[in-house]
């Protein structure tokens, strides 16, 4: 019995969800392997090596990798899966992407964003926006899983695995990488940030952001959005926390001119501290926030950022 | 181009659903039901390659009970040429389904599939993927513009980190994401028109498939609760909370 996790990473770092992945595998108490795929990883890798309670680095860096395609990485993954039992990655976008196809070319199922390990074959899932917990049992002898990372504390940074390259290539003709846009910024990521701030269509417009971005500042805090916000086109997609964005549950979360839907409530009710300010003394983020203020987010925001 | 987009039936998403009592499974009864709204954004997509004179055809699939016909119809309504059932409410995990669909993209032979990323009832996101995989098709997931030209599309993906852009040759399968477009609503003489659409119907033993269980419900549980705190009244009794009593700045 050993498990295979697939490394979050962008070439250079190792994403700190990888962290959360090998902390919910290690509670199936098996040896685990870390799987790095890319290009040029070689710093990927070495983080990887110290990640605690890790045996075994694999590296596979070839340019086929580079943009880590679902097609490549799928095939490989599933042909290094004959000596693993379970196939663990976090459930970011690429996660997502990936593991699904990995599961089907092994004929079995996925366990999508598991939030607690109950036993080697049983999980805890959230369905209907986080409305219902579903405990499912896995029937197949491999299980591919991916991880809900805000469920899982950050494993330990102690180890020293031993690094393994692995030479095996799948690369194709039908897909093909052709540009990408990231955003670039100094705060820290959604997923990984203790305080969030984030705002919704209340905010009226994109320039109005750079009043949460002064009070994120203060509190060292990333930036997030509503999907009206999102779709209003106020902020890019990556800021969007949800159902269908990302699911965060930092220590602090401060929702401004959020309403509070049951698809929004789904990627922050988890966080420990919630705040809400909103003019409307019937928005339901109301109903599941600590500290609510009812008033006008315009002159909310430059009292709190002189506050702090 | 022949184009197959497959729609799910899932509870309205404005509903908040409750968990049956016995924990054995969430309470659908009563239950306002209506098409995922990805897939919804999957049929618009569609609809919009065929107003620009580049699909051909659009058939629309859906794996379910023979209710899944009412969402069928929807699709038909909305610009779908005709529609395939198949019928089947035992083991309707995504690999199973993707295993019907790969069956129905065989006979089909389309140039490209359009799924929603996710159902808003099993939050999964793994059909696509799945299907891709049977079919040895290449993937552009969580797509927000979508553009077809000669023999290849060219998708852009919402990422994590922001934006990417890859090419793939078709026959290929595309999922999409909330930014791609926005659903029309059907017009009244559409949704009549719809009630004359071909809709076929087959089951998994026509098609050749025998399922299996790959996994199984033990449980549903509703979440832990979180109740409604404290309103303060000024943004000084905020920041004096959030020091002193919360401790989290
Ligand atoms: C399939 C699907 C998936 C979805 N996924 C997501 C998701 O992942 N994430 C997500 O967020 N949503 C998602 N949604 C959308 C969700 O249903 C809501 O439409 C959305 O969250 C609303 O955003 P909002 O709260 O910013 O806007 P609104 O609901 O319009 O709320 C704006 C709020 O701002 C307040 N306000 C306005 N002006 C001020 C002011 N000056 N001062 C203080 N308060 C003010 C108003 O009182 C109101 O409460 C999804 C929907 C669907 C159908």
């Amino acid at each position: 019995m050993a498990i295979l996790v697939i490394a979050e990473h962008d070439n250079q770092q190792l994403k700190p969800a990888t962290l959360n992945t090998v902390n919910a595998a290690s509670q199936l108490n098996q040896p685990i392997s870390i799987l790095v795929i890319g290009s040029d990883c070689q710093a990927v890798a070495e983080q990887a090596s110290a990640v605690s309670g890790v045996d075994t680095v694999l590296v596979a860096d070839n340019a086929a990798y580079q943009h880590q395609l679902a097609e490549n990485t799928a095939k490989l993954i599933a042909e290094l899966a004959s000596d693993f039992d379970y196939v663990i990655a976090a459930g970011t976008t690429t996660g997502k992407n990936t593991l699904p196809r990995v599961a089907a070319l092994l004929d079995v199922a996925q366990i999508s964003d598991i939030v607690a390990v109950k036993s080697a074959d049983t999980f805890v899932r959230p369905i209907y926006a986080g409305n219902a917990l579903a405990t499912i049992q896995s029937l197949d002898s491999k299980k591919v899983i991916t991880v809900r990372t805000s469920a899982f504390d950050a494993a330990g940074t102690d180890g020293s695995a031993t690094i393994t390259p692995c030479g095996l290539v799948h690369a194709n003709a039908q897909s093909e990488f052709v540009s990408e846009e990231l955003a670039v910024s100094e705060r820290p990521e959604l997923t990984a940030a203790s305080v969030i701030i984030s705002g919704g269509r209340g905010m009226g417009n994109g320039e109005n952001f750079s009043l949460l971005e002064k009070v994120a500042d203060k509190l060292g805090a990333a930036v997030g959005a509503s999907r009206a916000a999102v779709d209003a086109g106020f902020v890019p997609n990556d800021m969007q926390v949800g159902q269908t964005g990302k699911i965060v549950a930092p220590d602090l979360y401060i929702a401004v001119g959020i309403s509070g839907a049951i698809q929004h409530q789904a990627g922050m009710k988890d966080s420990k501290v919630i705040v809400a300010i909103n003019k409307d003394e019937e928005a339901p983020i109301f109903q599941i926030a600590d500290y609510g203020l009812v008033a006008d987010l315009f002159e909310v925001l430059p009292e709190l950022e002189s506050l702090l | 181009m022949k184009v197959l987009v497959t729609v799910k039936r899932v509870i309205d998403y404005n509903v908040k659903i409750r968990v049956k009592p016995d924990g054995s499974d969430v309470d659908l009864t009563n239950v306002k039901m209506a098409v995922n709204p990805f897939c919804e954004i999957a049929v618009e997509e569609a609809v919009r390659l065929k107003e620009k004179g580049i699909a051909s055809e659009i058939v629309v699939v859906s794996v379910g009970g023979s209710e899944a016909q009412e969402q069928l119809r929807t699709a038909l309504a909305l610009g779908a040429d005709r529609a395939i059932l198949v019928e089947s409410t035992a083991n309707t995990e995504s690999l199973n389904v993707a295993k019907l669909l790969a069956k129905v993209v065989e006979q089909e032979q389309p140039s490209l599939v359009i799924m929603g990323k996710q159902a808003i009832d099993s939050d999964n996101n793994q059909t696509g993927q799945m299907l891709a995989a049977l079919c040895d098709m290449p993937q552009a997931t969580f797509a927000s513009e979508v553009s077809v030209a000669d023999n290849s599309v060219t998708v852009t993906r919402e990422i994590d980190g922001g934006l990417q852009t890859l090419s793939l040759q078709l026959p290929a399968i595309v999922t999409t994401d909330l930014r791609l477009n926005e659903p029309r609503y059907a017009s009244l003489p559409n949704i009549m028109k719809a009630k004359c659409k071909p809709l076929a119907t087959v089951t998994p033993d026509d098609l050749g498939v025998t399922l299996s269980a790959h996994t199984q419900l033990l449980g549903v549980n509703p979440p832990p609760q979180r109740s409604a705190g404290v309103k303060v009244k000024s943004v000084a009794e905020l920041v004096d909370k959030l020091k002193n009593e919360a401790k989290v700045i």
